[in-house]
């Protein structure tokens, strides 16, 4: 079935990556009027989400839709492509990219903060990266794509221009940038001299056609290459970056760090373990599990970090790091249901997270509060801000019926299918770990004594712009929990 | 000997000539104004008078096209002979281009002498078109020796403050590889008695000759190149060059050495060649690691993107050397496009240094908010210059590395490293550029880039993207010569057999 899909050639998907490109130049030139430029922001946000909408039944009718935007050399192109799995992130990503335009423009507002254009600027081009990372329908296209999130979001982490931000920029150019040059390129490009191609299978399990004078270790090698290279999906040891990039302003953290630059990270890691060296390939270099365990790692140990954070960004930060990892973990475990759960938290874990730092953003435009230890009783006067917050710590929790219930289950019915005691001990620790860290949050921030400094401040819910926003991804998390079909029937067309 | 025919063309002795015509007339003109105008007019003109070449050019054949053959001394069968094939014509063209783009970064730059300036790059001009079309050996030579002066001139008149020094060094450098060559073209007259290159190819020479000639060879084109550790002049001669000098020296004048390697070394001595390619792949790494290494620690931006040339330029004899078609396409598109992106920052920098009076990235931090087009432009070329995909570099650096690959895997994992490095230099000076650090000089006195400058720019970002976005129109002219050269190598083992077969061809 998968194979007699026809190729058509689809004006919307060269549309899908103009709407943020365009709209980058817009927000540009009308840097003078901040609501025509925010304006601008919400016309691309709003394009882009109904462009990616309109591609949702062909998607689902197994219909192959593909765009070639350049050819260079024979059997190397900039090509753009819609399955179900970009559709999984591509969604997730430009239905949050309209919500956290409001949410920025009241929060930069709010803290009158500088190089606003820049910064608007910036978050399109870096959609764009993001978008066109989900539509690539070649290893090159996702190259292309992930350099350009990497360098357009350099000035949206370093955007205070001080000294903490430029030590954190650089880190995060020089963690990602090397890997991407110093593993994918070269993996690259021996992929395609060993197969004369970049592009992707056209199902999960064959991958590639390696041919057989490439070694078994040879494989194994460019599949750690691509692993480790794709740094942005925050796989330890290479993940430090992302703390650092926690100086950007909290709509950057929020829609880049836990929407679109992580995701674009493990969107590409999955990408290449599925459609590059295919289920098939791993099962037979025996490649599975050792990834899993591997990841295992990440899960755990940022998980205790985490735990030692009081600054509620860097907490997230160290969560996001964990939760990441789930995806690769459950693709690893080589199993449907592992690989649905993993796929499926792609777009759970995007929902949840963004709550989360949406709320710390309001809270600190609302009390200019960073860390966790001041937080004590705020829950009391924002109550729809912790409320979310509540739920999306559930969420990312897994328990039911908030969406990571979904991951959490398909993730350990993974684990028990691939037969794994291991992982499943990993999962149920990483659970434990993960409501260490979020439940004294929420029960501090309810029922927690407000500290003596805060007795003279009359703190509220920060600016609408901000609040409904969050209140709505929260309501999402809770929804794609209870619904989890919206998200899963793209994935479980991939099986 | 074959004899060599004649198209009845002359559009190449008109490319040749014609800049040393407007040399001639350029002597006359009295006012500085005029001289600019003239200078820019003619080498426009014959930029638009070179496109016939390409149009013309027939993508189908290896042979030479657009010849011309005369008797010039015939006593000793020296001819005047022109040609060019999918191996020079991009490098014409190139040259042709970046002229007219010399002319322009030095409108204000160039304030003193001005007509001996204009002459001297017409000059250049001629000899750069001429080494690239002749096919005669001592025509080759005249016009790589006539090369030389107006270049050490460009240095030591309109230098920096060690201009005699860098001239000296750049002169004596390039002088001692002209006498290993000119050593390489006697031997080789003996042995083949015609000075006509195409002559000289695919003949059965011993082991032991095709040794010497090639070692001749590498030695005069590895400084040319340059080559880790010929290449100390380098750096000198680009810091205290005048923009001109040093966009002349970084888009063309390393290009010589490689076409050497390409159009010489390995059709004549492939046997050579082909022993010798383990060493030549090694200073290749080497450059690669070395260049990138010292550039990340310029803080001088000239000498930043000198640096970043030779590792640039370990890519193109990286190339050159994997023997394969990947390889050497790969190692002429790297040739092409460093000629475009490190043009265009040599003239970034100049454009720099006209600003500000100093080249030092200390000086130059945070410009970028004072002068956004400038840092747009920079920025591209930046990105170009490391390779970004979707720019002309990545197209290059990609079939290069896919040539590397199929040579041998193991040799480019030590290449990787260099590969990153460009990136960091790149972005250093990008972020420093842009952003700089907390305390930024104050620029708040200059002037953003004005329409001379955006019209010099241009044209080379317009290069930047066309030939990374779509590298057709440029890989598809040399196929045809690459597949021609890498049958002349291949033949490199059975032509050493046969050679104790064969008469060798002496000539009485």
């Amino acid at each position: 079935m998968v194979d007699a899909m026809e190729t058509t050639q689809d004006i919307r998907l060269l549309l899908a990556i103009l709407a943020p490109l365009v709209g980058a130049g817009l927000v540009m030139a009308s840097g003078k009027k901040p609501n025509v430029r925010e304006g601008f922001s919400v016309l691309a946000a709003v394009t882009l989400l109904g462009v990616i909408v309109s591609l949702v039944p062909d998607v689902l009718a197994h219909k192959r839709l593909a765009f070639t935007l350049f050819n260079l050399l024979p059997n190397l192109s900039f090509t753009l492509r819609a399955d179900a799995l970009s559709m999984v992130f591509a969604l997730a990503a430009s239905f949050l990219w309209v919500l956290t335009v409001f949410y920025s423009a009241g929060y930069m507002r709010g803290l009158h903060e500088h190089e606003q254009t820049r910064f608007n600027t910036c978050f399109a081009l870096a959609l764009f990266g993001a978008i066109g990372c989900a539509l690539s329908d070649n290893l090159l296209t996702m190259y292309l794509f992930y350099e350009i999130v990497s360098v357009c979001t350099y000035p949206l982490v370093a955007h205070h221009q001080d000294e903490e931000s430029y030590e954190g920029g650089k880190k995060y150019l020089v963690y990602l940038t090397t890997t991407a040059k110093g593993l994918i390129l070269p993996a690259m490009v021996l992929i395609y001299v060993l197969t004369g191609t970049l592009d992707f299978a056209t199902n999960i399990h064959s991958g590639i056609p390696f041919p057989p004078e490439a070694g078994r270790w040879v494989v194994t090698i460019l599949y750690g290459c691509c692993i480790l290279g794709f740094a942005k999906n925050g796989i330890m040891p290479l993940h430090s970056w992302l703390p650092s990039a926690m100086v950007a302003p909290t709509p950057v953290s929020a829609l880049l760090h836990a929407v679109a630059v992580v995701k674009v990270g493990v969107f590409s890691t999955v990408r290449v373990m599925l459609y590059v060296f295919g289920l098939d390939r791993m099962d037979a270099l025996n490649l599975g599990l050792p990834t899993a365990y591997f990841v295992s790692i990440t899960i755990l140990v940022a998980s205790i970090v985490a735990l030692s954070k009081d600054n509620l960004k860097a907490r997230l930060a160290y969560s996001t790091v964990s939760q990441l990892s789930y995806v690769i973990l459950g693709v690893a475990l080589l199993t449907p249901t592992g690989v649905e759960g993993g796929l499926i938290h792609i777009a759970n874990h995007a929902f949840s997270k963004i709550t989360l730092f949406f709320c710390a953003g309001a809270i600190y435009v609302a009390t200019h509060k960073k860390n966790i230890s001041e937080m004590h009783g705020l829950g009391r006067v924002m109550p729809i801000t912790f409320a979310a917050f509540a739920l999306a710590s559930l969420s990312m929790i897994g328990a039911p019926p908030v969406a990571g219930f979904v991951t959490k289950w398909y993730l350990l019915n993974g684990a028990m299918d691939a037969g794994s005691l291991g992982i499943l001990l990993v999962l149920m620790a990483s659970t434990l770990l993960n409501t260490a860290y979020f439940a004294p949050v929420v029960y501090h921030g309810f029922f927690g004594k407000p500290a003596p400094a805060d007795a003279g401040h009359h703190y509220k819910e920060a600016h609408p712009a901000m609040v409904i926003p969050l209140a709505i991804t929260a309501l999402i998390s809770l929804a794609i929990g209870l619904y989890p079909n919206f998200f899963m029937r793209f994935v479980q067309a991939l099986l | 000997m074959t004899s060599p025919s004649s198209t009845g063309s002359c559009l190449l002795s008109l490319l040749i000539f014609s800049p040393l015509a407007a040399a001639v007339v350029a002597a006359f003109i009295r006012s500085d104004r005029w001289l600019r105008w003239w200078t820019l007019a003619a080498t426009t003109i014959i930029a638009v008078v070179s496109l016939p070449l390409y149009t013309g050019f027939d993508v189908a054949t290896s042979k030479f096209q657009f010849t011309e053959t005369a008797n010039w001394i015939p006593t000793l069968k020296i001819q005047y002979a022109l040609g060019i094939d999918g191996i020079s014509l991009l490098l014409v063209l190139l040259t042709t281009l970046i002229m007219p783009l010399c002319v322009l970064c030095s409108w204000n730059y160039i304030q003193n002498r001005i007509r001996e300036f204009m002459i001297c790059l017409l000059i250049m001009e001629s000899a750069m078109i001429g080494v690239f079309c002749a096919l005669d050996f001592v025509l080759f030579f005249v016009f790589w020796e006539a090369m030389l002066i107006p270049m050490a001139l460009l240095i030591g008149i309109w230098g920096g403050p060690r201009k005699i020094y860098a001239s000296l060094k750049f002169f004596i450098y390039t002088m001692s590889g002209s006498v290993f060559l000119l050593v390489a073209l006697i031997a080789l007259r003996l042995q083949v008695g015609s000075f006509y290159i195409p002559d000289m190819m695919g003949k059965p020479y011993s082991h032991e000759f095709q040794t010497w000639v090639f070692l001749a060879f590498f030695i005069s084109f590895a400084i040319k190149v340059p080559m880790f550790p010929f290449h100390t002049w380098l750096p000198a001669a680009h810091v205290e060059a005048p923009t001109a000098g040093s966009v002349i020296l970084a888009s063309v004048l390393l290009k010589m050495g490689t076409y050497g390697f390409l159009r010489f070394s390995l059709p004549i001595t492939p046997w050579a060649a082909a022993h010798f390619t383990p060493w030549v792949m090694a200073l290749s790494v080497v450059a690669i690691s070395y260049g990138g290494l010292t550039a990340l620690a310029q803080t001088d931006l000239k000498k930043l993107v000198a640096y970043s040339s030779v590792a640039h330029m370990g890519f193109a004899t990286l190339g050159i050397f994997a023997m394969n078609k990947m390889g050497l396409e790969g190692a002429i598109m790297v040739m092409i496009n460093h000629g475009v992106t490190t043009g265009a920052l040599f003239i970034t920098v100049g454009i720099i240094y006209e600003r500000l009076h100093s080249r030092e990235l200390g000086q130059a931090a945070g410009m970028g908010k004072r002068l956004p087009v400038l840092a747009a432009f920079a920025g591209v070329f930046a990105l170009s210059s490391l390779a970004f995909p979707g720019t002309n570099s990545f197209i290059g650096e990609f079939m290069v590395m896919a040539g590397g690959f199929k040579f041998s895997q193991v040799m480019m994992i030590l290449v990787a490293p260099g590969v990153v490095l460009a990136a960091a230099y790149m972005l250093r000076m990008l972020q420093k550029l842009a952003y700089g650090s907390t305390k930024n000089p104050d620029h708040s006195k200059l002037q953003d880039l004005g329409f001379r400058e955006v019209v010099t720019l241009a044209p080379l970002l317009v290069f930047v993207f066309w030939i990374g976005l779509h590298p057709e129109p440029f890989t598809r002219v040399m196929h045809a010569s690459v597949e021609n050269l890498l049958q002349q190598t291949a033949q490199a083992p059975s032509a050493s057999g046969l050679a104790v077969a064969q008469t060798p061809v002496v000539s009485k």
